[in-house]
């Protein structure tokens, strides 16, 4: 007879054979059995965090850095409703995790038990799936379902919630091998009719675009996507989640698209003929108002695993349901069997027309400001690292200003909270890309009012000696709140203003890391690159930026495309 | 357009929820809704009425799909099909009321299932419009309960939904 684990121990063994080497938590009432299998093996890493938002986060930032599953281990009732921020934000970008909740023992549940919530109830709407287990027997096949389901497919978090009874139980334990499931199949290889219909689309193009997302960055497909572009001669544009996607100092590339996109990017988006949509969801952030989108006559092949992100705010011409890599692979070898070619000429005068939109500059700035630009920051940033580190952002202007500054060449580089737009985010991210990356150099472009919704992980960072580079642009505003109320609100800046700051130096300084503030343009480059030296110390550079400057181009609410405002 | 979609899907607690969160999360209509398990008793077997352009339908199946414990999904509107509706209805039934209301019953291929000296209690079967129109034939005054399954279907001839 094989001896029996309890439910916690099994839970545990699970993590270890999915290879699971950090976890992200915070412990409770609910899940102390598990944790004290924890405390008895030394596989699974446990990371403590100070708030259950922060271990989501940092479970999510583990994830989109390395292409592993991200795990994170909370306590039932408050544990649980404070892990939902983090959980919604990488269901929003389409994240694997696998958040592993305690929950009060099965007899108590429905009775307002201590520490009570409907986990399932309340994470529902934003997890791929979820799973209450009410017996034990079905532990382990749970566990290796939710790794299954979080990272095939279109990713995404996928929670277990544990009673205490059944982490105390014990069973038998058996980790199956593989799982089948009747009711989850995703497809993987594109309907071969449909991808030579694409080919035949993109063989007649006279101005086309190919727009990429997160699609390409989830699927690893980023050299592939790089072969494709190089083969076409084609211009590229990569959404906000997509940076990366395609090597950004490239001459193909036009930047990103979208409200803050480039004007070269939107104008080609907006003008071509043939748009090749590749692991993107036309969110309402890239394309404006898609009634002025569809004033242009366009075809348009969309390449998405998730048929529900096809037609579903644009129609489309071509859908091609089917992983990226798989159904590029096919596309390449049609494409290089093809007597056919491009029509060099109109592609030519495509390219013309696009040179003249990016001789417009539309990212320019007054370098020789003497207040410090936050552009000129991130561009030092660029220069300090050489293109080369992790970067994580919060939500504000200072993310566009990365995302726009900060020339990504590679993937799983730009970690940012793109769909749901979490204040907050950066900080734990940025935990999580060090722990996955242990020799990385990680940045975390930030804002004074981002920074403070999670402050307190700079406490984790000090237990894990986490060198993390902190760069907050501090403009004394919610930057992007000011900037929605200096257009659309006739400047009235209610509530935008941050008063009261912290001496971020003193608050770095009490968690025992390095504080540094600057406030001369002409200190910004040494201030970077002294921090850097720092290998070993977490710095917080705190940078003094200009108060009044504005995110450009920017497309407002409810207009096109090509209706941007530039600066 | 009004569209009637069949699904089976896995017979597990908490099923039913994501379907009905997935309607109101995403501001779909839902005329109505019946569920009960099959003959096998691991799948569940659901009809949903709903309502919307093409365009919103075919989000609403797509998504329906997107359920990790959907395991099929068809728009029965697509093709021939069969729906079917029950009604109890609870009617008063007094003096020369009775045998009036007896053979409107019987017009409509009712069932009278239970009977005291003041009512009667009537069993309907059809689609959605014979039920509204029986209750259009009956005066309303007379009308004391009533209450409606909501429609099921099933396709026409070799048209099959199993797994
Ligand atoms: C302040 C702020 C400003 C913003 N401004 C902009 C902006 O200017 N421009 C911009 O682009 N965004 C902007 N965003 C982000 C925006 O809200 C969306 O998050 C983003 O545009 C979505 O990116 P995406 O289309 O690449 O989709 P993602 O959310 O990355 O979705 C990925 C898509 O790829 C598919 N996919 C996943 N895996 C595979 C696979 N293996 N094979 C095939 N397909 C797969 C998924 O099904 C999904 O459809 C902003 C956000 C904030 C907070
Ligand atoms: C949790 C959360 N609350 C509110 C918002 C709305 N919001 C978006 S940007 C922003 C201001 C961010 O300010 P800061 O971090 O200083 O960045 P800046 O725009 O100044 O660069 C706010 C409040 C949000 N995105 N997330
Ligand atoms: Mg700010």
């Amino acid at each position: 007879m094989s001896t029996e684990l309890s439910g916690a121990e099994i839970t545990v063994r699970c993590l270890q054979k999915e290879g699971v080497d950090y976890l992200f938590g915070y412990p409770g009432g609910a899940v102390l059995y598990i944790y004290d299998e924890l405390f008895k093996q030394d596989k699974v890493k446990h990371v403590l965090v100070r708030h259950e938002q922060a271990a989501v986060h940092a479970a999510d930032g583990y994830a989109r850095s390395s292409n592993k599953v991200g795990v994170a281990l909370v306590t039932s009732g408050p544990g649980v409703t404070n892990a939902v921020t983090g959980i919604a934000t990488a269901y929003m970008d389409s994240i694997p995790l696998v958040i592993i909740s305690g929950q009060v023992p099965t007899h108590a549940i429905g009775l307002d038990a201590f520490q009570e919530v409907d986990t399932v109830g309340i994470t529902r709407p934003c997890v791929k799936h979820n799973f209450l287990v009410k017996d034990i027997a079905e532990l382990a096949t749970t566990i290796k379902k939710a790794f299954y389901i979080a990272s095939t497919g279109r990713p995404g978090p996928v929670l277990v919630d544990i009673p205490k009874d059944v982490s105390q139980q014990k069973t038998a334990f058996v980790y199956p091998e593989s799982v089948s499931m009747r009711s989850y199949n995703p497809v993987t290889k594109g309907h071969s009719g449909q991808i030579k219909k694409a080919v035949q689309l993109i063989l007649g193009a006279k101005r086309p675009m190919i727009y990429t997302g997160g699609g390409i960055i989830l699927s690893d497909a980023a050299s592939r996507l790089t072969d494709l572009v190089r083969m076409l001669g084609f211009p590229c544009t990569n959404t906000l989640m997509g940076l990366g996607g395609y090597p950004a100092t490239d001459k193909q590339f036009v930047g990103m698209l979208g409200m803050h996109g480039t004007y070269e990017a939107n104008m080609a988006m907006q003008h071509c003929d043939v748009l090749v949509a590749i692991g993107a969801r036309f969110d309402d952030r890239v394309i404006g108002n898609p009634k002025h989108f569809f004033n242009q006559d366009r075809k348009i092949v969309h390449i998405d695993i998730d048929p529900s992100s096809i037609s579903k705010r644009v129609k489309v011409d071509v859908p091609i349901v089917g992983s990226v890599p798989d159904v590029l692979d096919e596309l390449i070898k049609l494409l290089k069997v093809s007597r056919e070619k491009p029509d060099q000429t109109a592609i030519d005068a495509w390219w013309t027309q696009i040179d003249l939109w990016r001789a417009r500059d539309c990212l320019k700035y007054d370098r020789a400001s003497p207040i410090i630009k936050p552009q000129m920051v991130i561009e030092s940033l660029y220069e300090a690292t050489r293109g080369n580190a992790f970067i994580t952002s919060d939500v504000g202007q200072h993310q566009m200003w990365a995302a726009q500054f900060y020339k990504f060449d590679m993937p799983r580089r730009w970690i940012n909270s793109g769909g749901l737009g979490t204040m907050g985010f950066g900080l734990p991210a940025a935990m999580g890309v060090q722990f996955a990356n242990p020799k990385g150099a990680v940045a975390c472009v930030t804002g004074e009012a981002s920074i403070q919704m999670c402050i307190q992980e700079l406490s984790t960072c000090k237990q894990y000696n986490l060198p993390l580079k902190i760069v907050n642009l501090n403009n004394r505003y919610m930057g992007m709140v000011r900037q929605w109320q200096e257009y659309f609100h006739g400047n009235r800046y209610a509530e935008s203003y941050m008063d009261a700051l912290p001496d971020f130096v003193k608050l770095a300084e009490s968690y025992g890391h390095v504080g540094m503030k600057i406030e001369q343009p002409g200190d910004v480059e040494g201030a970077l690159k002294e921090a850097f030296k720092l290998k070993d110390r977490l710095v917080f550079m705190d940078f003094i930026t200009d108060q009044t400057e504005n995110v450009f181009p920017m497309v407002p609410g409810g207009k096109g495309l090509s209706e941007m405002i530039l600066v | 357009m009004r569209h009637i979609i069949s699904l089976l899907m896995e017979n597990e607690a908490g099923a039913l929820s994501r379907v009905a969160g997935l309607f109101s999360s995403r501001g779909y209509n839902i005329e109505s809704l019946t569920v009960a398990a099959t003959e096998d008793a691991t799948l569940s077997r659901m009809t949903l009425v709903t309502a919307g352009s093409d365009d919103v339908v075919e989000q609403i199946t797509k998504q329906l799909n997107k359920l990790i414990e959907v395991v099929k999904v068809v728009d029965l509107s697509d093709g021939d099909h069969i729906e079917r509706e029950l009604m109890l209805i609870k009617v008063r039934a007094v003096s020369k009321d009775r045998e009036e209301i007896k053979r409107m019953a019987d017009i409509f291929r009712g069932r009278i299932i239970d009977v005291t000296d003041k009512s009667y209690t009537i069993e309907l079967t059809g689609t959605g419009s014979k039920l509204d129109a029986f209750l259009g034939a009956i005066e309303r005054s007379a009308i004391l309960e009533t209450v409606r399954t909501g429609a099921s279907g099933i396709g026409r001839g070799e048209r099959i939904l199993k797994v």
